[in-house]
């Protein structure tokens, strides 16, 4: 039997953090590649500590449903998993190139195979295009509009800024967009002077987050100018200094995601089926652009 | 309930391939002498295959109760597995793998088990257990759709004992749990799973034994498996120093609170009227706290989240100085201050009625109070006396 774990951080003040864990989950459920599929948090329940000995199965997949390698994938999540034998350098990555590493949970004497987390992996490149599409609704999106992706920035971790640097020039090479930029919340270049950077009129702007809340849905649309208040909402796309602003909210949303999930664990030996494909098909219809409704704004400040 | 001849030809294919099955005080060996077979009251020995096959037609709850635990369920030494039985009252050594494994028969959970005739009668009656503010009902569905013996469970809140489940919001997936157990009645978020602010209204109707142990799972994760190791005798509880001492970046802290501050935390958090789940860790291995852990049928086996983040708070409130303050109040308004921290603490401000001015947690006593004591700033008049 395998299992997959999917690691998220919750919130103890906002219900709708976990929302995205739960519709990642559910995808992978509905597919059928996992004897076993559960989500863990840093925040709620089955924390990280406790959800290990939920399962039945022997191998036990855990895919971080997080942006970057740092504190909380290289400390919190192999500590609290009691992956004893767990060292950062077993990933054996540059900011961005974790794969998984294989360990043994100390408690429940099970195969534990820690994966990297989502956002730094290639098949999130895809995800922030997809993303850009479904918020312009144009599957063909590129030609004459730019493309912002959003990260917070290395205010506490570098890695921060590597896994948004990362996949900005993915996209860059892939010569779709007319110009593809990243820019942060917390260090130049800053998202708040979005239309400095941008030619073209029409600007895509995509935050790589996990889920949507304070940073996604409060500050980056007041600072980008999209709203003089948050609270009053601002339209899609919104004028600002004679640029079109396309704010996408957080890329974690996506249903696409779950394909990422299912990447990781893959890469680190599950086996999938054709899983995947039943996850492109589900998220992708005929014109291309997914329609399901996305989950609302979550995480308040220091939560 | 008439015998299923697939469920006995099962049954003897096993006693052929293993020499013998002993299961819920249905005992079936096959020697030289023929077939011998036991029940917890009768026994027949040196039976032939006709014979053993007529004994059996009377005793078609123990043949049933073998497929539906060996086949349907399996899962031997799963907290799962361990789970259902304990719905049904079946005895719980059975359900794991090292039937000589020791449990724990004085666990708070566990009462007299039911022979297999008895937990019939109850089954087709319905047989309730309560796992904090949940009430479980095992019962056995007689339909052609299912197999003889087969289980099903219903699943509601305890306060819904008595509802007509037409009145309640029923279903039969386990994921709408979550939804469920993610409000209060008053559509305040809960962050604590156990806190005992389940909302009632709902039922869950003929769920399989997984789909019972998945939702179990959502409205109360990780309990069925830390109750399951509890009865084997190996839960693994972290006491608070070493939690705390396994905290790093902004809880880094909690292990400066002071010894008696813990147990004021634990007073404040971690009584049944807070959360459902039993404390059993302590300050340290040796060093047990004052405060009761309660008597819940599941087992916390170490400070949670909400704990920790609380203790944040509390550990840099308590590296502040005490002074002491100089201040006028009457003796009702210094009596109030106590009726005020009360009221807040005990969750009643809702409760106390709009005219009722005897309490001082009033909203109209305590908006009195703030515009006689309180200051423009918001703070208390008062004069510090040290510096």
């Amino acid at each position: 039997m395998q299992a997959l774990v999917i690691a998220a951080h919750g919130s103890h003040l906002n219900p709708d953090a976990s929302d995205p864990t739960y519709a990642h989950a559910d995808a992978v459920r509905e597919t059928g590649a996992f004897d076993e599929v559960r989500e863990a948090f840093w925040k709620e329940e089955p924390h990280f500590r406790e959800v290990i000995r939920t399962l039945e199965s022997n191998e036990v997949f855990v895919v971080p449903l997080f942006i970057s390698e740092g504190y909380f994938t290289e400390q919190v999540i192999p500590r609290e998993l009691r992956l004893e034998e767990w060292d950062p350098k077993k990933w054996d990555s540059d900011g961005t190139s974790a794969t998984h590493a294989t360990l043994e949970a100390t408690d429940v004497g099970k195969t534990i195979h820690y994966c990297g987390p989502v956002g730094t992996h290639d098949a999130m490149t895809d995800v922030i295009v997809g993303r850009a599409e479904r918020v312009t609704g144009d599957p063909t999106i590129g030609e004459g509009v730019g493309l912002a992706v959003v990260g917070h920035g290395t205010e506490r971790n570098e890695n921060s800024a590597k896994a948004i640097e990362y996949h900005t020039e993915r996209i860059r090479k892939r010569d779709r967009f007319d110009d593809v930029k990243a820019l942060f919340m917390d260090e130049e270049p800053e998202v708040d002077d979005v239309t400095d950077y941008f030619e073209a009129e029409d600007v895509v702007v995509v935050p790589l987050f996990v889920a949507d809340g304070y940073h996604t849905q409060e500050d980056i649309p007041e600072d980008m100018g999209l709203t003089e208040d948050y609270r009053l909402g601002w339209s899609v796309p919104a004028t600002v200094d004679g640029h079109r602003i396309w704010y996408a909210g957080a890329v974690g949303t996506e249903g696409l995601m779950a394909d990422v999930v299912l990447e990781r664990a893959a890469d680190a030996g599950a086996d999938v089926g054709d899983a995947r494909g039943a996850i492109r098909k589900a998220v992708t219809p005929a014109d291309g652009v997914d329609r399901r409704p996305e989950t609302e704004p979550s995480a308040e400040p220091g939560d | 309930m008439t015998l299923p001849t697939a469920d006995v030809a099962s049954l003897l294919e096993t006693v052929d391939t293993d020499g013998e099955v002993a299961f819920d005080g249905l005992r079936i060996a096959h020697t030289d002498a023929g077939y011998a077979l036991e029940t917890d009251g009768d026994e027949w020995h040196g039976l032939e295959r006709a014979a053993l096959e007529d004994a059996l037609e009377p005793l078609a709850a123990y043949v049933t109760n073998w497929r539906y635990w060996q086949e349907t369920v399996g899962g031997e030494g799963t907290a799962r597995r361990a789970f259902l039985r304990w719905c049904e009252r079946a005895p719980l050594a059975d359900a794991d793998a090292d039937a000589d494994a020791d449990v724990a028969d004085d666990h708070p959970s566990v009462d007299d088990p039911l022979a297999v005739p008895e937990r019939y009668d109850a089954l087709h009656e319905g047989l309730d257990r309560e796992w904090g503010q949940l009430c479980i009902t095992a019962r056995l569905v007689d339909d052609a759709e299912h197999a003889a013996g087969e289980r099903v469970y219903d699943l509601w809140h305890v306060d819904d004992a008595d509802s007509d489940i037409a009145d309640l919001e029923v279903s039969d997936e386990p994921r709408d749990a979550r939804e469920i157990a993610t409000y209060d009645e008053d559509g305040r978020y809960r962050p604590l799973k156990t806190a005992p602010t389940l909302p009632s209204g709902w039922a869950f109707t003929g769920l399989s034994g997984v789909e019972l142990v998945e939702a179990v799972g959502y409205f109360y994760p990780a309990t069925v498996a830390n109750w399951h190791r509890e009865l084997w005798g190996n839960v693994d509880v972290d006491h608070w120093t070493e939690t705390a001492e396994r905290q790093t970046g902004i809880y880094d802290v909690v292990d400066e609170l002071p010894r008696e501050a813990v147990e004021w935390m634990a007073e404040a958090c971690c009584v049944d009227s807070q959360c459902l789940r039993r404390r059993e860790w302590q300050y340290d291995a040796d060093d047990e706290l004052d405060v009761d852990g309660g008597d819940g049928p599941f087992p916390c086996r170490e400070p949670c989240s909400l704990v920790i983040a609380a203790a944040r708070k509390w550990t840099i409130i308590e590296s502040e100085a005490e002074h002491t303050y100089e201040l006028e109040l009457t003796t009702s308004e210094y009596n109030q201050l106590a009726e005020l921290i009360d009221a807040v603490a005990d969750g009643r401000t809702d409760e106390i009625r709009e005219a009722d001015l005897d309490d001082g947690a009033n909203r109209y006593r305590a908006r009195y109070l703030r515009a006689k004591r309180v200051d423009k700033e918001g703070d208390l008049e008062a004069r510090r006396l040290d510096d």
